[in-house]
């Protein structure tokens, strides 16, 4: 089965972002095949590889970044939502004027119409959230 | 990318506090303009958000009555409320700023498992 996922709140502060990425590995580990990764609201906070957590704790940023090498994964964060959080990459910092970037490896800042595109490609869209 | 899916919005949760209500909309019409079969349902504390009279300067973020002219500019016309949500917060269809189609619970419910793709914020 084709699953495209949604994930709407931060790493941290919520389960849904643990979830998520359980669900999403669960998934690839039966076989089936995981259209895209959509990153909304506080979801986008997972894109930052500016994230230190404890060292006995999880690293839920690097752990995505990993899921995403090993299965190609596509893994989008929203670009409005990106601007409102100060998540940034080479294009949004060129064209927002800013002095730094943080995207972390394996993500990449794009529009809703992927969500949507998600939503239309994908057997099953499951949202993780509050 | 021509399939048309049934999208539905749930929206649950209250205008103003967290900004869940805000970025639905943002969704809501994405969706439309990619031409999907747009429906939006609101259910418990996100009946609030279509009430009549908001004032929001004293918070100083966006009203949100304003925005939802965009819908109907976007051709987005399907909007379903939960009748026991509104019931439950001692609100009627009149106390909402738009037309909207007021259905039990079941019926919604109902709504929903017709749908391709739900998203509830």
């Amino acid at each position: 089965m084709k699953f495209a996922i949604l994930v709407n709140e931060g790493p941290y502060t919520h389960q849904a972002s643990d979830t998520a990425y359980q669900f999403t590995n669960a998934v690839l580990a039966k076989g089936h095949e995981v259209f895209r990764v959509f990153f909304y609201h506080d979801g986008v906070n997972n894109a930052t590889r500016l994230t230190t957590p404890p060292q006995d704790d999880r690293n839920i940023v690097n752990r995505w970044s990993k899921l995403a090498e090993e299965h190609n994964l596509d893994m989008v964060v929203c670009v409005a939502a990106a601007q409102r959080r100060g998540i940034v990459d080479d294009g949004e910092m060129k064209r927002n004027g800013k002095d730094a970037t943080n995207l972390a490896p394996g993500f990449r800042i794009s529009g809703l119409g992927q969500l949507i595109e998600a939503g239309i490609q994908a057997d099953r869209l499951v949202v993780f959230g509050d | 990318m021509s399939t048309t899916k049934q999208f539905m919005f749930v929206n649950r949760k209250a205008p103003y506090g967290t900004i869940y209500a805000w970025e639905a909309l943002e969704v809501v019409l994405i969706a439309a303009a990619f031409e999907q079969d747009v429906s939006l349902a609101f259910l418990d504390d996100g009946v609030y958000q279509l009430k009549k009279g908001h004032q929001t300067k004293g918070i100083e973020v966006k009203a949100f009555e304003k925005t939802w002219g965009a819908l109907e500019d976007y051709d987005v016309t399907k909007l379903y409320v939960d009748s026991e949500s509104l019931a439950e917060r001692g609100l009627t269809a009149d106390d909402l700023a738009i037309p909207v189609e007021v259905l039990s619970r079941a019926e919604i419910g109902k709504l929903m498992e017709e749908q391709d793709v739900v998203l509830s914020f």
